[in-house]
Parts: C-alpha cells; structure tokens; sequence
C-alpha cells in the first residue's frame, strides 16, 4: 500500500456529527511533546500527526506515513490548530474563533501540570458526567474525597447558562477527608462545575492555602471513537511545598479509581432519552448536562433521544 | 526504614505494598512520575536500577529491583511465621518459585494489554491479551482442582504465599487490559479471598471485597 492510497483512505471523515466535527479538540499534552518530533493520534476514528515546532507553534494534520517533520506538511493538508491551557486543540471542521475561557490558567502563581492523559474504554460525554458526579466520592474514592457517613449531596444548583453556552453547578459541598496535596485533614469543601464544551468539564474547589481562592482541575476528553477516550487532565492549583510528581500522583490515583467505574457503564454511549436511566435529585447536573446535548443536537458518543 | 521506590498506578509496586501491609510492615514511599514523566528512565533512577524498571527497595544500605525478588527478601526477612516465603519447606518452595515465574508471565501479557490501552504503549494487544487468557485458563484449572481438594492458595499451603501476591495484581487489574474474567470463576473466587486476608489493601482500580464472611 502506497502512503498516497492510505492517506487518501483517510480523508473521508468518520464522525458526522457536525457539532462535534466543528469543536477544538484536545489531542496532546506541550509538556511531553518535545520541540519537532512527530507523534500520531487518533480523533474521531481518523488518525492525525501532529507536532509542536521549536518556536511554540502547534501544527496538525492527517496521518501521513510519508512525513517525517512536521514542517514537511503542505499548509494545505494542516488541520486548524492552537494551543491552550498547556496542549495542542485541532478541529477536523470549522471551528469557532475562540475555545472557552479558563481566566485562572493565567494566574502566574498556580501550578500548571498535565497530570496524565489516560486512555480510558468509555464514551466522552459518560465520562463527563462521572467528572460532575459527587454521589460516588466516598464509596470510590473512599478517605480522599469522601467518606461514609458523609454521603449525602446536599442541594445545589445548576443552570445553562444562555450567553456562554455552558452549564454552570453551584453551591456543591462536600465534606473530603483530603482535598488536595496540600491539605492536613478534612474540611467541607466547595465546589463549581462548568460544562462549557460537550467534552470538556472544568471543576473549581476550595483551595486549603487560600480560602478566598479555588483550585481548578479540568478534564479535557479527546474522543478517539464513540466508545473510547483519551482523557487528558490539567491541573492548574495552588500549591507552594509539593513536587509536581506528587500532585500529579494525587490525581492520578483519583482518576485511577474512577477508571473501572467509567469501563463498566452500561451502554458505553450517553442515553439522551430522560426515561433510559433513572436519576435521583443529585443528578441534577447530569440531568442538564443531557439535556444541553440534546438541544445542541450531539448524536456522536451518545444514544440520541427518539424523536 | 525500608525505602519503596513507588508508582501509584503499578502493579508491581502494589505487590511490595500488599506485602508489607500483610506483614506490618512500615515503609516510606518515593514517588516516581513513571507516567507521563518517564523518571523510570532519568539519569538518578538509571543509578538504582539499570533495567529502568519499578519496583525498587532499599533496606539498610541493599537496593534490590524486581517485585518478585523483593517479595523473597521482605517475606524472609520479616515474616516472623515463615508462611509468605517458606523457606524450611523444599518442595513448597519450588511450586512458590514456580508461581512467581508464572507471575512474571502475567506481567509481560495482562500487565502488557493494560499500558498499550491506558498509556498508549505499543505493544501487539492481540498478542498480549491472548497471551493472558492462555495463563489465565492454567491458573483457573490449577484454582479449581485445588478447590475439590480444600486448598485455597496458589501453592498447597493452609495459607497464602507470596506467589499469590505475585499473580493477584495484573489479574485484578486486566479489565484494563480489555481482558474480562468472567470464564475464570476459580479465579474469581481466589480473587475474593485474596481481598480478605487480614491487612489487605487497596490501589487506584481495586476495591476492597464486599462485607461478606471472611475467608476460613
């Protein structure tokens, strides 16, 4: 097989789904990328090269085994492409200009770190609202972010948010054993959930270092197919004493306890239809998280609503 | 104090972690960023271990890698009981080693499934995860006979051994892998007991076993 006939075998676009098509998606992370070097991906079942150059620039493209730097590549074979919040965004269609807003990334005394891009066996939108999901804290991710007896989710509120397109939770609280690497025992914390892309989730938390201030942990999934994800996730906290390796193993055993729950869900895909799952009154960003997507019209990671 | 060269996420860690829960044993972590960081591979840990690999300890001046290695040396150095390791028992012995070889194959396939699906390693997953239900089939006709004859354990012993500590993580952990245990009942059971033993504990993707009856 030629690279031509592969590469021509690429072209047509698996996803459909024209919301999603038209959507940045992350695809790696600029700390583990170093400056030239070609590494392969995949981002709605089409596999894409992509690149961060010497001088920062990010450059994505579909896969073409003929290439061996990314500077080799046509401008017209380049797929759009930027970097925020620490990793390469490419979109396979016409993206909007801007990708939603993280204020607190520019904060110059937070720590910024990838904490890892896991692949995980799941649809992106399960994923998201696993991300929202406080119920689970004390039985997953028992004496870190929750324990029993303090199990209740107590009333919070949600709301989509009309100007910014997102779905905003607010008022969450949640008493966690150990919040963070730099708390000393457990507290109430508070929480606010932004869903302001189908496949992005933004968490803020109280910080243990400075009570007028929240930690921010997003989770970015790269939808490799319907059923499959690479989740990248940024941390972006206050934190002055801990190694980064050590933050990051905080979040990685966190995300390591989620990963089986998220593997076993059943179906894979996202129910849109408000009578497939039975929720309870702590889904309520769940609830508007589902409906959000079927107002937007998503149909990829997901089994659509009956019309 | 004992020294573990650690990665959360491991499951060849977790089996020195196992072990010294078991034991009481009190350690102190070092974390190493395997992943996304690659320090399995910096110049400081290319020192400690050349094989570029985790688990490593250090006790009192020894520094030793391999989780099967460093479960002989904790268990015969610290079990007081003699039962992890036992070392007075020849023929004993042998099925332990046996089982710990055994234990290594299950790395180099369930272990193998699990970082190409979660951390992007490029392995052949075909390869790997047939390689897994090969092991996987022996090691269930090996539970199940056993059961018939009242034994729990891996090696025929009234008690665990380190060679079951060798095989449970990358058993416990294959779903990861795209490798379900369903066609394993014997397994599965073995799983449950492992999960009982007094001192068990957990690691990010394992759950502690449900509130039933505890193991005889």
């Amino acid at each position: 097989m030629t690279s031509k006939t592969a590469f021509k075998g690429n072209t047509m676009t698996k996803c459909s789904d024209p919301v999603i098509l038209n959507l940045w998606h992350p695809v790696g992370a600029i700390a583990e990328a170093a400056p030239g070097v070609i590494q392969e991906t995949v981002l709605l079942e089409e596999r894409l090269g992509f690149a961060v150059e010497a001088n920062g620039e990010p450059v994505v493209w579909r896969s073409r085994p003929d290439l061996r730097w990314a500077d080799q590549v046509p401008s017209v074979d380049r797929l759009p492409a930027r970097s925020a919040y620490g990793y390469v965004w490419t979109s396979l269609g016409s993206p909007p200009a801007d990708l939603f807003p993280i204020p607190e990334y520019g904060e110059p005394d937070r720590r910024k770190l990838n904490a890892a891009t896991f692949g995980v066996n799941v649809s992106a939108p399960r994923a998201i609202e696993n991300f929202l999901d406080m119920g689970h804290f004390p039985y997953v991710h028992t004496d870190i972010l929750g324990v029993e007896p303090h199990t209740e989710v107590k009333e919070y509120d949600v709301e989509i948010s009309v100007d910014r397109d997102e779905i905003l939770a607010t008022r969450c609280r949640f008493f966690q054993p150990m919040a963070s690497t730099a708390s000393d025992g457990g507290a109430d914390v508070d929480y606010v959930y932004r869903v302001p892309h189908p496949y992005c989730s933004v968490l803020y938390k109280s910080s243990p270092v400075d009570e007028a201030r929240r930690d921010v942990i997003a989770i970015f999934l790269q939808p490799v197919d319907q059923e499959h994800v690479r989740a990248h996730m940024l941390l972006c906290v206050l934190d002055e004493d801990n190694e980064d390796k050590v933050i990051k193993r905080f979040q990685q055993t966190i995300f390591g306890q989620d990963k089986p729950i998220l593997e076993n869900q059943v179906p894979k895909r996202l129910p849109l239809d408000p009578r497939a799952e039975t929720p309870i009154r702590a889904d309520k960003s769940a609830i508007a998280y589902r409906r959000w997507l079927s107002q937007k019209g998503v149909t990829y990671g997901v089994i659509p609503a009956a019309a | 104090m004992i020294t573990l060269y650690d990665y959360e996420l491991s499951g060849n860690c977790y089996k020195l972690r196992l072990l010294m829960s078991f034991l009481g044993i009190e350690y102190k972590t070092v974390p190493v960023d395997f992943y996304p960081g690659r320090e399995h591979k910096s110049e400081w840990f290319l020192k400690l271990n050349p094989l570029g690999q985790l688990p490593v300890i250090e006790d009192g001046g020894l520094i030793l890698r391999d989780a099967q290695a460093i479960l002989v040396y904790l268990a015969s150095k610290y079990d007081p009981s003699g039962t992890w390791y036992p070392r007075d028992n020849p023929d004993l012995l042998g099925e332990v080693s046996q089982w710990l070889a055994f234990a290594d194959s299950i790395t180099a396939t369930a272990s193998a499934a699990r970082l190409h699906d979660a951390l992007f390693y490029d392995f052949d997953i075909d390869a790997a995860r047939a390689g897994a239900h090969r092991l996987f089939r022996i090691l269930d006709e090996h539970l199940w006979f056993g059961e018939q004859q009242g034994r729990n354990w891996i090696c025929p012993a009234g008690h665990p051994t380190v060679a079951d500590i060798a095989c449970f993580p990358y058993i416990i952990l294959s779903e990861e892998g795209g490798i379900p245990r369903q066609d394993y009942p014997a397994i599965r059971r073995w799983c449950d007991r492992v999960k009982r033993i007094k001192g068990f504990t957990v690691m990010s993707g394992v759950f502690p076993a449900g509130p039933a009856r505890a193991a005889a």
